[in-house]
């Protein structure tokens, strides 16, 4: 029952910061309210027993991603809205397009758990591993079942490094 | 009933109190000392020897007028010293000052709780840290504290990097991320970390100065170029709170470089039976007495070094410290794979 309350009320506020998020008028107040989402997503990890995860949803997102967000945000100019576009109807077909899209994955996911509750995770659970704290657990799934798509994240994330010096260096 | 709500909360009651009064007495403290170092008195009037200046202080703090400029972001401008405030004091929650042991013929834990992700609530805690800075800067519509700000972010933003990654190291020697747990690994192998992690040591402390601002890293508030720093638009209460804020966050560096490096609540040597009369001294004062050397260090640091110039300082994180701390990580996980 307090599990649910407080579900229910992390809930509300990640979606009540997220409508913020894209609502204000200032960036930086955008910005802001971004992180208190984050913070609160943490919060819905830690409900979880995902405390590890909760830790690392802090320092990656709040701490640090969202620091540099504040950074562009603060060093270019925004206190002038963008002014909108001639043609209105511009986006439409893709922006349709991509809400489909992900209406169609949320829909897959929610499906899938459904037919399926007994997800890898809670099956390694069940096998004697502590349900809390469970940084082991994250740690053994990730360079077991889930090495390949472990490592082509790292790949992709070396790419992208690589990427940024390359154009960030005028001449290497 | 008792155990778990009664004394969780007189515990977070009394390590509150106790770090506010600690942090009021670190001022005190620095003033002396630096004063001595220059060869003056420091703080003589108020009580023997200065000693209730801290009460003085925070008097004449809080009946200032408490200003905010006119063209400030009123909210943001209020909050930014919140939110440095915040993150420096519930850190102590996963901070461990001694073992269990009984009190009143009850088991007390001499820490607010231990959770398996400690040392991770802390860097990520602290993480959350720089916004009160970056938004003091911002909200205060002000050139200077604007670039003060700019040059906190991005000087707690690189030496955060290297800090985590030398972390790494440590938790490979402790084969956990609980605070208690390492402690007690450190009793398991009979060695404070200080002397198998003498590079991981080095780094974290002078990230953690970086971290916290402290001389030689003081840049953000280098009274010279920047008149006064990100906090040059608060007065009052609001200015205290940053103040507040960056010796408690002292006393978080000290102690988490005391539980990591130096066995937390352990004597020298632990578990070595020839030193077993060490013993005799109570945990907590062990721990208050390593602590109390490295905020001793933080300020002998201050009165002694010069200023680093930004450019130097940049280079030094990035050039000097992370691939050290790197290097160290690697050495670490082969002599760990190797040995045991």
């Amino acid at each position: 029952m307090a599990e649910a309350i407080a579900f229910y009320f992390l809930s509300a506020c990640i979606l009540g910061f997220a409508v913020l998020v894209i609502t204000t008028r200032d960036t930086v107040h955008s910005v802001l309210f971004l992180v208190l989402d984050f913070l609160f997503v943490a919060a819905l990890y830690v409900l979880l027993g995902a405390q590890f995860v909760a830790a690392i949803q802090i320092l990656v997102y709040a701490g640090g991603i969202v620091v540099l967000y504040l950074f562009v945000v603060m060093l270019v100019n925004l206190k002038r809205p963008p002014e909108a576009h001639q043609d209105p109807h511009r986006r439409t077909g893709w922006g349709f397009a991509l809400s489909v899209a992900v209406l169609v994955e949320l829909a897959a996911v929610g499906a899938y758990s459904y037919a399926r509750p007994a997800s890898a995770l809670a099956a390694a659970g069940s096998a004697g591993m502590p349900v809390t704290g469970n940084t082991e657990q994250v740690g053994w799934l990730l360079y077991t079942s889930y090495l390949i798509p472990f490592e082509i994240a790292s790949m992709l994330l070396l790419v992208a490094m690589i990427g940024a010096i390359v154009l960030a260096k005028r001449e290497l | 009933m008792v155990d778990s709500v009664v004394i969780p909360l007189l515990k977070i009651v009394i390590v509150l109190n106790a770090t506010l009064v600690a942090v009021t007495y670190m001022v005190l403290l620095e003033r002396k000392v630096i004063a001595w170092a220059q060869s003056r008195l420091g703080p003589m009037r108020v009580g023997p020897y200065g000693i209730l200046q801290p009460i003085a202080d925070a008097v004449k703090l809080m009946i200032k007028e408490d200003i905010t400029p006119n063209r400030a972001d009123r909210w943001v401008f209020t909050a930014a010293p919140i939110i440095s405030m915040v993150p420096a004091l519930i850190v102590y929650a996963v901070i461990p000052f001694g073992p269990e042991i009984s009190l009143f013929g009850r088991k007390v834990s001499l820490y607010i709780t231990d959770i398996n992700v400690g040392l991770l609530y802390i860097v990520s805690v602290a993480s959350v840290g720089v916004y009160g800075i970056i938004l003091a800067g911002y909200a205060s519509n002000s050139k200077f504290p604007l670039l003060a700000s700019l040059r906190a972010s991005a000087q707690l933003i690189s030496y955060e990097v290297a800090v985590t990654l030398t972390l790494v190291s440590v938790i490979l020697m402790a084969g956990t991320l609980s605070m208690v747990g390492i402690v007690n690994a450190q009793y398991n192998q009979h060695v404070w970390f200080i002397f198998v992690q003498p590079i991981a040591f080095a780094l974290v402390l002078i990230g953690g100065l970086a971290e916290t601002n402290r001389a030689p890293f003081d840049l953000p508030e280098a009274e010279q170029e920047l008149t006064g720093g990100f906090h040059t638009e608060y007065s009052g209460m609001r200015f205290a709170l940053f103040f507040l804020a960056e010796y408690a966050n002292m006393i978080v560096v000290s102690s988490v470089v005391t539980t990591l490096f130096l066995g937390g609540w352990l004597p020298p040597f632990p578990n070595t039976p020839v030193l077993h009369a060490l013993y005799y001294v109570p945990s907590w004062i062990w721990f208050f007495l390593k602590s109390f050397a490295f905020l001793y260090f933080f300020i002998w640091v201050r009165a002694t070094l010069p200023r680093y110039r930004y450019d130097q300082l940049m280079r030094l994180g990035w050039k000097v410290l992370i691939p050290l701390a790197i290097a160290n990580l690697v050495v670490t996980g082969i002599v760990k794979v190797m040995l045991l």
